[in-house]
């Protein structure tokens, strides 16, 4: 074999290595990607039923009921909820008023019956998809505490949580540490 | 004090770490032996000044100096000392001095034990160096201070995010940035062959060394940290697919393939301008992967301190290397000379295909870690990419790779045999077909799965087969094998041993995603759930206290066909200072299989949840990538790519850079 057809049967072999991994990556972004939602777009956008979705908002106070390991909750934006029915144990940092993003199938009730649960990813921050939710949907003051908005330099002294914000702050505003990613598992 | 000295030696490294990018570069351009010879004293103060600073941040942290806006926000006075040493590098600014504190120390390797590189490669390489430490530590002198006061300096510390108050603290990072820095080195080098034009085996032969301990520490860090997660987060999963873990993946892969060309290089001399290309590429995904972490672009357990200014500064660096290297390589790869010819079907063929898998693979992580946040930057669409994609992507293209595997060391160089090596491999075929079909007829589940069994054994039983092969075993006596087989070099081993390697983690990777059983229940005390062939009873449940937490431990009773197996005990953490609770799972292992017990909150009625899953084999996931690791061990040891080995003696004049 001539150094030529050698190099052609080398550029033979990537182009065909690099067709086969374009055909994958495209078959894979049509059938696997996951669109995140708010609870508004779910009322809104008509989403059909039985595709997956990530929910994100805020845990609906008081619409968390537990049946021994099963658990449904509602996410809210502050315009419109929806029920997400789940099996498993909740993230550590799961509460009833905090940001949390859900992940599952979207059932013909309009629920979600999520296979994951992640809350916030620790004391400090809420999802950024939750936060951006949010912020669209006017529930959102810019540098509140508990936001994604970061604080570079530290007060000496904690700031007290502004009461009545939509998004609760921590008590710990900071730049900050590594975070918990608590997630849940799929049952 | 001390900060303020830490604070002075950082920017004495700086102005330091600038004359080490100028000065030898200059004397190398000029040709001339005393500028060039700047390069090494100057990296080795270099790392004297960034160690004094490391240090200096080590003692404000373990005197619990809340002077110092760091420790007050990252440590507290009661944490155990060890979490108050590695604290230290729990937050954005420690971490990134960790960083740089690993720059230094590979690159006063360099300036040590680079003696009989060839001056003017030492002076450029250590040059590059030079300026890769002038702009991290430029990026933490203007963005990421450690060592800011806060005056008045409060009585106590806001406490280290519980997640980290946990020895992977002391591992796990230490371990990745040797990796994602070692490849740091290969960059260095192959820049300074561009600069000067000019690269041959010798060449390769410095730089397999370098690259070899990279990828053996990434290797490690990248196991450790999947440990960590599936032991620490709760719910058992070793892998996410999430954007950091990707991060760490990439320059892996990358830096797998460059081990692999760089073989060719080194002995056929062949594959230059891909092999220069990829030691760009591996460093410029390490570069990628501390920006996507710490620029607070993702969120995540990683994400430290998001900060728009140094997202921006880290992506100036990003573009200046990755730019500026490829750059380079376009200007200069031209003028690289030819290397050897070889036959599709050969040794260096295998080892095309190896390369072109695994950069192909490189490239799915890349566009499913990077089109959410493209996508999202251009439609503001937010989607995810998650586990189904890269396991299609991912797997497709790893699939035809480990199949391969086997085959590659056994191929003669040049020209190969590809129905001998088949017929050599007949036994090992065998005892994969033997184990899919004892797995398939024992566990069932997919045939997918019995059949990655098989081709897991196949890649082990190969790799046995090469050593086998070249020892003779069974075709020549006994003592003339055991001869043969002392006298086969290391890295041959060190080949097997890490391509077997590849094989058990398969096997782990297949039986827990596969065989795993989960129960998810409420339970009182004296409940029991029955697991496999396990049954757990809820026996007691206990308060605890730690040195800055208090746990609330669930003990459950292991019995199996009557006979009591011991305790696991899971509970929950609640660190006062954060008020933030934690989960600390029960893990027991029985042989390579583990028992994996979380508790969720307590109720009022005094049930706990409770998950409890059986995961088999789930230990050979991570033995796998220690054995992999092991067999680079190996291969580092092998006296012909010892760092500084001197030339060997039948190594031809032809490669005249290593003469000196």
């Amino acid at each position: 074999m001539t150094r030529k057809s050698r190099r052609l049967v080398l550029i033979g072999a990537g182009l065909s290595v690099l067709a086969l991994a374009a055909g994958l990556i495209l078959t894979a972004l049509n059938d696997t990607i996951v669109f995140f939602r708010t609870p508004t777009e779910i009322a809104q956008k008509q989403i059909a039923p039985g595709g997956r979705v990530r929910l994100g908002g805020l845990v609906e106070p008081g619409s968390v009921e537990k049946t021994g390991a099963a658990v449904r909750f509602a996410v809210t934006d502050g315009n419109h909820q929806v029920i997400v029915a789940y099996r498993g144990l909740l993230p550590d940092l799961f509460r009833e008023g905090q940001g949390v993003v859900a992940e599952g199938v979207l059932q013909m009730d309009g629920t979600v019956s999520a296979d994951s649960v992640l809350a916030k990813h620790d004391e400090r921050y809420m999802p950024r998809e939750v936060a951006d939710a949010l912020k669209k949907s006017g529930h959102w003051k810019e540098g509140e505490p508990g936001g994604p908005v970061p604080q570079q330099s530290v007060p000496a002294t904690p700031k007290p949580a502004p009461s009545g914000a939509a998004v609760p702050s921590s008590i710990l505003p900071a730049a900050t540490p590594a975070s918990a990613s608590s997630r849940s598992p799929a049952p | 004090m001390i900060a303020e000295l830490g604070q002075y030696a950082l920017i004495l490294a700086l102005a330091l770490a600038l004359v080490q990018m100028v000065v030898p570069a200059w004397g190398a351009a000029k040709d001339d032996a005393v500028l060039m010879g700047v390069a090494a004293p100057v990296a080795l103060a270099v790392l004297g000044f960034v160690t004094f600073a490391f240090g200096a941040l080590v003692a404000v942290y373990v005197t619990s100096d809340f002077s110092v806006v760091n420790v007050v926000e990252n440590s507290h006075s009661q944490m155990p000392l060890v979490y108050k040493i590695t604290s230290t590098w729990g937050n954005h600014e420690g971490s990134m001095m960790l960083w740089v504190f690993v720059l230094a120390v590979f690159a006063g390797m360099v300036a040590l034990f680079g003696s009989n590189l060839p001056d003017r490669l030492k002076a450029n390489a250590l040059a590059v160096q030079g300026a890769i430490a002038s702009a991290f530590l430029g990026f933490i002198l203007l963005t990421s201070n450690p060592f800011l006061r806060m005056i008045p300096a409060p009585a106590e510390g806001r406490d280290l995010n519980p997640v980290l108050q946990d020895p992977g603290l002391a591992i796990h990072p230490p371990l990745l940035y040797l990796g994602y820095v070692g490849l740091s080195i290969a960059f260095s080098f192959a820049m300074a062959a561009l600069i000067e034009g000019r690269i041959d085996a010798a060449w390769a032969r410095w730089v397999r060394p370098w690259t070899l301990a990279a990828w053996l520490f990434l290797t490690l860090g990248i196991a450790m940290g999947s440990y960590w997660a599936y032991y620490e987060l709760g719910w058992g999963g070793w892998w996410f697919w999430d954007p950091v873990e990707n991060a760490s993946l990439m320059p892996w892969l990358a830096a797998t393939a460059l081990l692999h060309s760089a073989v060719v290089m080194e002995k056929r001399d062949a594959l230059k301008i891909w092999t220069i290309l990829l030691a760009i590429l591996a460093f410029s995904l390490s570069l990628i992967g501390t920006f996507l972490v710490r620029s607070g672009v993702l969120t995540s357990v990683h994400a430290f301190a998001s900060d728009p200014t140094r997202g921006v500064f880290i992506l100036g660096i990003l573009t200046l290397f990755i730019g500026g290297g490829l750059l380079m390589f376009a200007l200069r790869a031209g003028e690289l000379r030819q290397g050897g010819l070889f036959a599709p079907v050969s040794r260096e063929g295998a080892l095309v295909f190896n390369n072109l898998f695994l950069t192909a693979a490189t490239a799915s992580v890349f566009v499913g870690t990077l089109y959410p946040l493209a996508l999202e930057a251009l439609t503001d669409a937010k989607i995810t990419v998650g586990p189904p994609f890269f396991n299609l992507t991912f797997g497709g293209l790893m699939l035809p790779l480990v199949f391969a595997m086997p085959f590659g060391p056994l191929l003669a160089w040049k020209r190969g045999d590809l129905l001998g090596v088949a017929q050599r491999l007949t036994l090992a075929a065998g005892f994969a077909v033997i184990a899919g079909v004892v797995t398939a007829a024992a566990e069932g589940g997919p045939v997918l799965a019995a059949v990655a069994i098989g081709l897991a054994v196949f890649i082990m039983a190969g790799a046995l087969t090469d050593i086998v092969e070249r020892a003779g075993i069974g075709r020549v006596s006994a003592p003339v094998a055991w001869a043969r087989l002392r006298g086969l070099p290391r890295s041959t081993f060190g080949t097997a041993v890490a391509h077997f390697g590849v094989g058990v983690c398969l096997i782990g990777i297949v039986s827990e995603t596969t065989w795993s059983l989960e129960r998810i229940a409420s339970v009182k005390l004296g409940d029991t759930i029955t697991i496999g062939t396990r049954d757990l009873t809820f026996a007691r449940i206990e308060n605890r206290a730690g040195a800055n937490f208090t746990a609330r431990t669930a003990i459950f009773e292991i019995r199996s066909g009557g006979l009591s197996q011991g305790t696991v005990e899971a509970s929950r953490r609640m660190f006062a200072a954060r008020q933030m609770a934690t989960t600390e799972s029960g893990i027991r292992t029985f042989g390579f299989s583990q028992l994996y017990l979380s508790m969720g909150e307590e109720e009022t009625n005094g049930a706990v949840s409770v998950r409890v899953t059986w995961k088999p084999l789930v230990t050979l996931i991570w033995l796998g990538a220690v054995v992999m690791a092991l067999g680079g061990g190996l291969s580092l040891a092998d006296r012909r790519l010892r760092v500084g080995a001197p030339k060997p003696a039948r190594r031809r004049a032809a490669a005249p850079v290593a003469a000196e």
